[in-house]
């Protein structure tokens, strides 16, 4: 709670140092859908069967809203917020990294909770989180979450890697060949965070409270590991498709994943196993959010109300391999079995860093790194500079 | 026997066409200058423009305050470092390509019968044909751990070979999929057709009796070949070099696929533009493939290039 307090006084200072937001006064009642809806999702969140018959959350709302539903998906969350930017979407599922810089860049619209089915059934850790509730509005949905995992092949470690030094420090891995070029980093700034996160347990004299808010001292020390850990990558992965592949055919054993690969590969009836390593993982909290400029507000509606259905929430959940925003999605699906919840790590909610814009302000440090230097400094590092 | 008739409308907008030759050319090459002008040069400058917008960081936004900064930050070493790193792919390739193509072109412009042209022809612009992207997703499988140049080097015993090939800095990388050797091979092999074919093209010009008379002087072959056939076909080298060293340098597909991280000049821009939607600084990017292009046109031309066309 404390956390949650110290999260909004953040978001107060940045309110003052950003332009007030106004907002579009939200819908008062829903009138005749549009007939269809825009959603940029992220790959695995909006299924209608066409990988896999059982998974399809999209053919019963069309038949029930008469909302055909077109998706765009996105690879990375800044991939998100310039396709929101370009217009012609109406909901977007984003990650906190993306949700306030969607806010204040005025792209999304406060969502009138009345006319959003059932929100009352929402993960109390959620309905009021601070990556989408601003002065007491909220600007979307919560709609799934879930922890960016250490994902190793079975066949090299005989037993889970309990920590991420795979990935960052050379080393010999239990099949005696060293992990230099098996290993994979993720292909954004924000990985950053997650080299953070790992210095925050490894290196304690730094400092670290926070790892999305670093000072420089800090955030030198970060980079420093990055760019030795550049020497370690086989490649920085940010389309899930090479990345399976890439574990299938190129030889990579370790590496930062969404449990969403995962899956997919464990499903392949390849050597595959996530871990949750010792020093915590970064995760990603995503809310469907409402286009200012949204074409189809009505059927959009209809679909936050959908989306937070349990039936729905547990099929993405079994599918992506996240926890659902609704705990009663945990219970009764057949999809997601007994102990889904559990093993996507909805008991691990506190340990998880969840992503977020870095900004120059910052309640940690007073004056901290922002994202355009993270950017800036992360493309130089996959650079090798 | 009828008077002369009034001359109709059509009549006398033709004589006055003919009479005024220069009206004429004017009304002919209006419509196709237009379009050059408007669609073509408008928009290369109103893109350019673009690169002194400011871009907001956080929002993500781009706002009309005009700055300078954005083509300053080309010279970041960060951004430095994805120019040169493009522009020695480029040159590379060229050159490589233009070595394979030579012999090739040669064999097809005066060794072969004209059924063998006809199979050469079709050789080399049959992979044309095919999709680039699939082309480069074969590539993609070719050069895996577990594909078939892998497989290959290890039936013939050259794993070390190989290893040790990708241990060399600069060309080497983790994997032949994720090294610069790679993603060399891949460019190589896509933009080869375009330096054969501008070859073939000035070789098969080349009159045969210059050949006999650099012989009947006395030249060896090598001479003949050195002094003779290679500054006669530079036209068409410089002509081929156009095509790999330009669709090498904007190219943004097969650096993502193939090769070690880090941008190509291609991939800086796809990212700037698509991914973090940061259009001044992917704006100010294109400038330097137009630049670098215009310099080495500059050389070209120097070298004769157009005066094959």
């Amino acid at each position: 709670m404390a956390k949650a307090t110290f999260a909004l006084s953040t978001l107060t200072t940045l309110l003052l140092a950003a332009a007030s937001v106004q907002a579009a006064e939200p819908l008062q009642s829903l009138g005749k859908g549009e007939g269809r809806v825009d959603i940029v999702a992220w790959p695995g969140y909006i299924e209608r069967g066409d990988t896999d018959k059982a998974y399809d959350w999209v053919t019963q709302f069309e038949k029930d809203s008469g909302c055909q539903v077109n998706v765009k998906t996105a690879a990375t969350s800044d991939e998100m917020v310039s396709l929101m930017a370009k217009g012609g979407y109406d909901l977007v599922t984003a990650s906190g990294d993306a949700s306030l810089r969607l806010i204040y860049g005025k792209r999304v619209q406060p969502v009138n909770l009345t006319l959003v089915g059932d929100y009352a059934g929402v993960d109390d850790r959620l309905k009021d989180a601070p990556w989408f509730t601003v002065n007491g509005e909220h600007y979307g949905v919560p709609f799934q979450w879930g922890p960016n995992l250490l994902m190793y092949n079975t066949k090299t470690f005989t037993s889970a890697p309990d920590s991420w030094d795979v990935v960052f420090k050379e080393m010999t891995l239990p099949d005696g060949k060293s992990n230099k070029g098996r290993v994979q980093a993720y292909d954004g700034p924000i990985y950053i965070a997650d080299a953070a996160l790992y210095l925050k347990a490894h290196q304690p004299e730094l400092g670290i409270k926070d790892p999305y808010e670093l000072n420089d001292t800090q955030y030198a020390a970060v980079l420093e590991l990055l760019r030795g850990q550049h020497d370690l990558i086989h490649r920085y992965w940010h389309d899930y498709n090479v990345q399976m592949s890439d574990f299938k055919n190129e030889g990579v054993v370790a590496s930062s994943a969404w449990p969403f690969q995962a899956n997919a590969l464990i499903a392949e009836g390849q050597p595959i196993a996530t871990v949750f390593p010792k020093e915590g993982v970064t995760g990603w909290a995503d809310t469907t959010m409402l286009a200012t400029d949204a074409a189809h507000p009505v059927c959009a509606y209809k679909w936050l109300s959908w989306s937070i259905t349990p039936k729905v929430q547990g099929d993405v959940a079994a599918w992506f391999g996240s926890v659902p925003a609704v705990p009663a999605a945990c219970k009764d699906n057949d999809l997601l079995g007994a102990e889904g919840c559990k093993a996507n790590g909805f008991e691990q909610f506190d340990k998880i860093a969840f992503w977020k814009t870095p900004t120059s302000k910052c309640e940690a440090e007073g004056q901290c790194v922002p994202y355009s230097r993270w950017t800036q400094d992360y493309i130089a590092i996959m650079g090798g500079r | 026997m009828t008077p002369p008739s009034a001359p109709t409308p059509m009549r006398r907008i033709a004589s006055m066409l003919y009479r005024r030759p220069n009206f004429y050319l004017l009304l002919l090459l209006t419509p196709p200058l237009l379009w050059f002008g408007i669609i073509y040069i408008g928009s290369l400058l109103s893109l350019l423009w673009q690169g002194f917008y400011t871009f907001d960081d956080f929002t993500m936004t781009v706002s009309t305050d005009l700055t300078l900064q954005n083509f300053v930050n080309l010279f970041q070493p960060a951004n430095y470092d994805i120019i040169l790193r493009t522009l020695g792919m480029a040159i590379a390739v060229t050159l490589f390509s233009a070595l394979l193509a030579f012999p090739v072109a040669y064999y097809m412009a005066r060794c072969c019968s004209e059924r063998m042209k006809a199979v050469f022809y079709i050789g080399v612009m049959l992979p044309m044909w095919a999709s680039y992207i699939v082309k480069v997703y074969a590539w993609t499988l070719l050069l895996s751990k577990d594909g078939v140049l892998y497989w290959f080097a290890s039936l013939l015993h050259l794993d070390g070979v190989v290893d040790a090939l990708l241990q060399l800095p600069g060309i080497g990388g983790k994997t032949l999929s994720t090294s610069n050797l790679g993603r060399f091979l891949v460019f190589t092999y896509i933009w080869l057709p375009f330096m054969i074919l501008p070859i073939q093209a000035v070789l098969e010009r080349l009159p045969p009796s210059v050949l006999q008379a650099s012989a009947d002087l006395g030249a060896t072959p090598r001479q003949t070949l050195l002094h003779v056939i290679l500054p006669l076909a530079v036209p068409g080298v410089a002509a081929g070099s156009i095509f790999t060293f330009s669709l090498t340098l904007g190219d943004y597909i097969v650096p993502q696929l193939v090769g070690p991280p880090g941008y190509f000049l291609g991939s800086m821009v796809y990212a700037q533009q698509g991914a973090i939607g940061n259009m001044p600084m992917a704006a100010a990017f294109t400038l330097v493939p137009i630049v670098l292009i215009a310099v080495y046109l500059s050389i070209v031309k120097r070298m004769g290039a157009f005066d094959a066309l």
